[in-house]
């Protein structure tokens, strides 16, 4: 039987990791490049489906027409009540600073 | 019988009669619990015990304490003559996945295990609003990503009450659990491609996935946030009535939350179904999944024992008078799954991005030399694979290479499953029906550890489900039966947007057109030795 077809590749696949920010252990990162590589077998069904050229985009199911939308709150501030309550999850707060190690000089191409 | 095993509208009739106390009711809710639930989940757990695999393991905190002061309270309130509202004195159970104020809030997860969340999701808040008691949160999928509920970072993750050694379905399992064992009356779950429906026909219970928009997520811990419902779970179509009319509404919190007018579900439950008319989709009775090896599609009919539970359930929605409509095209059901492994994982990537080690939840405990080393880190190590998965996937797809060839098609193709129901309801249309009868599942509860890991098979268990996500319509899964093996079988309801009400009836009229039958007597097994 012919190995399935793998569009993520090692080398993908390191790029994703990287753009997302995981650090991963070996073990994880194989199970993981092949249950994508799956997955992007079953979501290949979708490029077979005729979709006539004018057939919109639905970002969601329901429509919201005027009526179904609230009403927008007045654009005013408003003082947090729970300020402290968030700033208290921080793993890392002092002196009204969440603190972070260092952030390196990157200069955008 | 014992009072955690009545419905919630008794109880709620009990306790206005004063035939019982809110406490005597939290209290015979902890004694079920104390018996049947075993060990809360819980992260770096021992080792799973042949004891542990008897027991039910609905909950990650339990809040014994908090619970029985609350019942005093309303105790009080029915004392001095004064309403605690429409929820007064009956426990609830909150998937995990929702914020409650002062209470760790953890989705199931080892990154969110130290956050106490500081607000109260909008639906919690109006449950506690109307009177009802919390009794803690209950266990899920990590984040919600499975169907199993078996991917928590918290094990022992949750067991089926009618059969421990199969899963109770996810993501909601817990929630679904708690109501079929009977420790609690209800529970808030949400669904994003069934995860309310699909535990709730493994565990014979009634879920409701509302129409997008019919209940607020602010405060729901996000997954795909064009496709997330919070909904009840509940042993009956008239206690998920009585928490819809509690929960049901707009939100100026939630910009999504549609301001329709919200109907009294209760009242119309009684409603005669002479004239509804009932369809049947034969795409509803065959599903379409990969091959493991080849890759190849294999179409496959749903099992027998599934479709005669259907077909009887036809039989007696024709004898009440409802109009059967046989041969409803929805062809493009087949398509769900492919579209929702796009669509979701996008969602998914995005709204995992915040956690990072920095503003809440875990931080990795290695010193990280500079800021990417500690998001990689904490990300890495407080993220279990399935929530990794779907990062990984949602990038993949969402790249600007792909995303017209991915993403961008999935977003098409969710407009023709769309299409697939506007037709069938349309009330102009050829079938102008009421609702479309299916199966909720594909089979009924499977054994624990016997797909966990294969993330597409998992996934496909969905696959008569996640199309009414894609639609954002709502849809039932109420109790129909049980196989040979003894699980129950769960039957489906979908409707138009906003047709909860006629889904509650439909779903109540077969409740009492078989009340009778021999298969209602069955108890779950957890609670053969109580």
């Amino acid at each position: 039987m012919p190995e399935p077809k793998e569009d993520i590749t090692p080398d993908v696949f390191d790029h994703l990791v990287q753009l997302a920010a995981l650090e991963l252990d070996g073990s994880q990162a194989d199970y993981l490049r092949q249950e994508l590589n799956k997955q992007l077998a079953s979501i290949r069904e979708l490029e077979a489906i005729k979709l006539d050229e004018n057939l919109p985009a639905a970002s969601h199911g329901v429509p919201y027409p005027p009526n179904h939308k609230p009403a927008l709150r007045e654009d005013e501030w408003e003082t947090c009540p729970e300020a402290k309550a968030i700033t208290a999850q921080a793993p890392q707060f002092e002196d009204g600073y969440i603190i972070v190690p260092d952030i390196p000089h990157t200069t955008l191409e | 019988m014992e009072l955690c095993d009545l419905s919630a509208l008794d109880i709620s009739k009990m306790l206005r009669s004063r035939q019982t106390s809110a406490l005597e009711v939290v209290d015979s809710c902890l004694a079920r619990i104390s018996k049947v639930d075993g060990r809360p989940g819980t992260l770096d757990s021992s080792p799973e015990t042949q004891e542990d695999t008897r027991k039910v393991h609905a909950f990650i905190s339990l809040m014994p304490d908090e619970a029985r002061a609350r019942a005093r309270d309303i105790d009080k309130q029915f004392a001095a003559g004064e309403e605690p509202g429409p929820l007064g004195g009956i426990p609830f159970t909150v998937k995990d996945i929702f914020c409650v104020k002062d209470t760790p809030s953890t989705a199931a997860s080892r990154i969110l295990a130290n956050f106490v969340s500081p607000y109260t999701a909008t639906p919690v808040e109006r449950m506690l609003k109307a009177g009802g008691i919390s009794l803690g949160k209950v266990n899920l999928d990590e984040f919600t990503y499975g169907s199993s509920s078996e991917s928590s970072a918290f094990q022992p993750s949750p067991r089926n009450p009618w059969d421990t050694s199969r899963v109770p379905g996810g993501s909601s399992g817990g929630s679904a659990a708690s109501v079929g064992a009977g420790e609690a009356f209800l529970s808030l779950g949400t669904d994003t491609a069934g995860s309310i429906r699909q535990p709730a026909a493994f565990c014979g219970v009634v879920g409701l996935k509302p129409t997008y928009g019919r209940v607020s997520r602010y405060g729901l811990i996000a997954f795909g946030s064009s496709l997330d419902c919070p909904g009840p779970v509940a042993r009956s179509a008239a206690d998920a009535a009585l928490m819809m009319n509690a929960i049901a509404g707009a939100d100026t919190h939630d910009a999504t939350a549609a301001a329709v007018p919200v109907p009294d579900y209760l009242a119309g439950l009684d409603k005669d179904i002479k004239g509804m008319r009932i369809g049947l989709s034969p795409d509803y009775f065959r599903i379409t999944f990969p091959d493991a090896q080849s890759g190849d599609y294999l179409e496959q009919e749903v099992p027998d024992e599934i479709k005669a539970t259907v077909l009887r359930a036809v039989e007696v929605y024709r004898a009440l008078g409802a109009e059967i409509i046989e041969d409803v095209p929805m062809p493009n059901t087949r398509y769900g799954i492919p579209a929702y492994f796009v669509i979701s994982r996008v969602e998914a990537a995005s709204n995992l991005h915040r956690f990072d080690g920095v503003k809440y939840g875990y931080r990795t405990k290695s010193q990280a030399n500079e800021l990417k080393d500690l998001y990689r880190r904490s990300r890495g190590e407080g993220f279990g694979l399935q929530p990794k998965l779907r990062i990984l996937m949602g990038m993949y797809v969402s790249a600007a290479q792909y995303s017209e060839q991915y993403y961008r098609r999935a977003l098409r193709v969710r407009t023709l499953i769309r299409r697939d129901f506007e037709s069938a309801f349309d009330p102009n249309g050829k079938y102008r029906l009421d609702a479309l009868l299916t199966p909720t599942t594909p089979t009924t509860a499977f054994p624990m550890k016997g797909i966990y890991g294969d993330s597409v098979l998992m996934q496909y268990a969905d696959q008569l489900t996640v199309p009414a996500n894609h639609s954002g319509s709502p849809g039932i899964s109420f109790p129909g039966g049980f196989d040979s093996a003894g699980l129950p079988i769960g039957l489906q309801l979908l409707g138009p947007d906003f047709s909860e009400a006629a889904l509650l009836q439909l779903t109540h009229a077969y409740e009492k057109a078989t009340a009778e039958a021999d298969w209602r007597e069955k108890r779950p097994a957890v609670l053969e030795e109580v």
